[in-house]
C-alpha cells in the first residue's frame, strides 16, 4: 500500500500544492487531474522517486521511502512524457532494451506478444525513428506487460493514442488492477479500466 | 498472480548485469551511428596533421613537439565526443529510466563510460603510432606514447564523464564542459607527454606510466559514483 501524507511541492518559488494526502491500496487506481501547471507531473515524480517533496512523507507498505531508494525502484514502473526510445534501434530492440534495464529481460516470444498486444506486430523490425508518435507511445506502454511491478506511475498515458490504443490501455490496466496491482495516473481524459476500483484526485 | 510474484527480482550480481546492459546497448548504438564516431576520429587525425603542415618539415622541432601534440589532440578529440555520453539519453528520457532501474546507477554509468571509451578512445589509441610517424618518433618512443595513451585515455573518459553529467540540461553546456574538464585533464597530459620526455632524457618512463595507471584506478572507483550523483541531480 502506498500512502502519502501532507505532501507539499514547489517549483521555483511557486507552491504547487500542500497538505495533499492519499492512500492507494492493491487493486486500485488513482487518477490525478487538474489544469496545466497544477503539479500533476511533480506529484508523479515524487511518487516515482525522482524528487523529494518539500514537506510530507511517503510510505510504501508502512516504511518511509526516499528518492531513488532500491525498495521504491523495485516496486515502481514509471512511464513519463519522454518515450525513452533510441531512434537507431528497432521497436523490438527498444522494448527488449527497456525490459532488460528494468531487470526483467524478455524472451523473443514475450516481446512478440507484447508488441502484438499493442498492434505493433508489423512494425517490430522498423527503427523507432520512422514510427509515428502514437506508435512510439505504444512501445513505451508495451513495457507494462513485460515488467512485473506492483505500482505503475503513468504520466498522460493516453497522449497520442488512438481509440484502439486507448482500449488496449484500459484492458492492460484492468488486468493489472485485477491482479492486485496499483496505478497512479495523471491524465486530462479519465478512462475506466476494465476492472478494479478507481479514485480521482483533482489538483487546483 | 500473488503479491510475491509482483516484486521484481533483484539479483546479487545486479552490478555486473547493469554494466553488461549499458555496455551492450551503447556499443550497439555506436555501431549504428558510425558516422559520428568517424567525425571524432577524423578530427584527431586532422588536428595532429595540421602541426607538421604549420611548423614545416624540419625534423628537429617536429620530433620535440610530437608527443605533446598527439596528447593535446587526444584531449581535444576526447572532449569532442563527451557531450554525447549522457546528453542523448537525457533528452529522450532513457537516463531517468536508468535512475529507476534495479541495477545500481554507478554500474550502469560505468558500462556507458566503458562503451564510450571503446568507441571513441580505443580507435584513437590504435591510430596513434601511425600519426606519430609524421613527427619522426622512433619505435621505443612510439611504444611509450601509445602505452601512455592506452592507460591515459580511459582516465580522460572517466573524468570527462563527471563534467558531462554535471553539465546536463545546461544551455551552452558544451563550452562549460570544456572549461570544467580541460583543467582536470592537465595532470594526465603532463605525465603522458612526460613519459616520452623521460625516455628521451635517458631515464625509464615507468614512473610516469605508473602515475597514469594510478590515476586510472582512482578514476575507475570514483568517477562512476560522482557521475551517478550528478545524473540524479540532473533528472530531479
Amino acid at each position: 500500500m502506498l500512502v502519502a501524507e501532507d505532501l507539499a511541492a514547489q517549483r521555483g518559488d511557486a507552491l504547487l500544492f500542500e497538505g495533499l494526502g492519499f492512500a492507494l491500496r492493491r487493486g486500485a487506481a488513482l487518477f490525478v487531474s487538474g489544469p496545466n501547471g497544477s503539479g500533476k507531473t511533480t506529484l508523479l515524480r515524487i511518487v516515482a522517486g525522482f524528487t523529494r517533496a518539500l514537506r510530507g512523507r511517503l510510505t510504501w507498505d508502512g516504511a518511509d521511502v526516499a528518492p531513488f531508494e532500491p525498495a521504491l525502484r523495485a516496486a515502481t514502473l514509471f512511464i513519463g512524457h519522454a518515450p525513452a526510445l533510441k531512434e537507431e534501434l528497432t521497436a523490438e530492440e527498444n522494448l527488449a532494451s527497456l525490459a532488460a534495464l528494468h531487470g526483467a529481460p524478455a524472451g523473443r516470444q514475450a516481446l512478440t506478444d507484447a508488441l502484438t498486444t499493442w498492434s505493433l506486430g508489423k512494425q517490430r523490425s522498423l527503427p523507432a525513428r520512422v514510427l509515428s508518435q502514437g506508435q512510439r507511445r505504444r512501445i513505451g506502454l508495451a513495457r507494462l506487460r513485460l515488467v512485473p511491478r506492483p505500482l505503475w506511475v503513468l504520466d498522460e498515458p493516453m497522449t497520442a493514442l488512438d481509440t484502439s490504443g486507448a482500449e488496449t490501455l484500459r484492458t492492460v490496466l484492468g488486468d493489472h488492477l485485477a491482479r492486485g496491482g496499483m496505478a497512479l495516473i495523471a491524465t486530462h481524459q479519465e478512462f475506466t479500466p476494465t476492472s478494479g476500483t478507481c479514485h480521482s484526485l483533482r489538483l487546483q | 498472480m500473488s503479491e510475491a510474484t509482483l516484486q521484481a527480482p533483484l539479483a546479487d550480481d545486479s552490478a555486473w548485469r547493469g554494466i553488461a546492459w549499458a555496455l551492450a546497448r551503447d556499443l550497439k548504438l555506436a555501431l549504428r551511428s558510425r558516422a559520428e564516431l568517424g567525425v571524432q576520429l577524423l578530427f584527431y587525425v586532422i588536428v595532429v596533421t595540421l602541426f607538421p603542415l604549420g611548423i614545416g618539415p624540419e625534423p628537429g622541432p617536429l620530433h620535440t613537439l610530437g608527443p605533446g601534440v598527439l596528447w593535446v589532440a587526444a584531449l581535444l578529440a576526447s572532449l569532442l565526443a563527451l557531450p554525447r555520453l549522457f546528453a542523448v539519453d537525457f533528452a529522450d528520457g532513457t537516463l531517468e529510466q536508468m535512475t529507476l532501474s534495479p541495477y545500481p546507477l554507478p554500474a550502469i554509468v560505468s558500462g556507458k563510460i566503458l562503451a564510450h571509451w571503446l568507441a571513441t578512445g580505443a580507435p584513437l589509441v590504435a591510430l596513434s603510432p601511425l600519426l606519430a610517424l609524421q613527427f619522426g618518433l622512433d619505435g621505443r618512443e612510439m611504444a611509450v606514447l601509445t602505452a601512455g595513451l592506452l592507460v591515459g585515455t580511459p582516465t580522460l573518459s572517466l573524468m570527462g564523464a563527471i563534467g558531462a553529467a554535471l553539465t546536463l540540461g545546461i544551455r551552452a553546456g558544451g563550452a562549460l564542459l570544456a572549461l570544467l574538464t580541460l583543467p582536470l585533464y592537465v595532470p594526465v597530459l603532463i605525465f603522458g607527454a612526460g613519459a616520452v620526455e623521460a625516455l628521451r632524457a635517458g631515464t625509464a618512463p615507468g614512473g610516469e606510466l605508473s602515475i597514469l595507471i594510478a590515476a586510472l584506478l582512482v578514476s575507475i572507483v570514483g568517477a562512476p559514483l560522482a557521475c551517478a550523483a550528478a545524473v540524479r541531480i540532473a533528472v530531479d
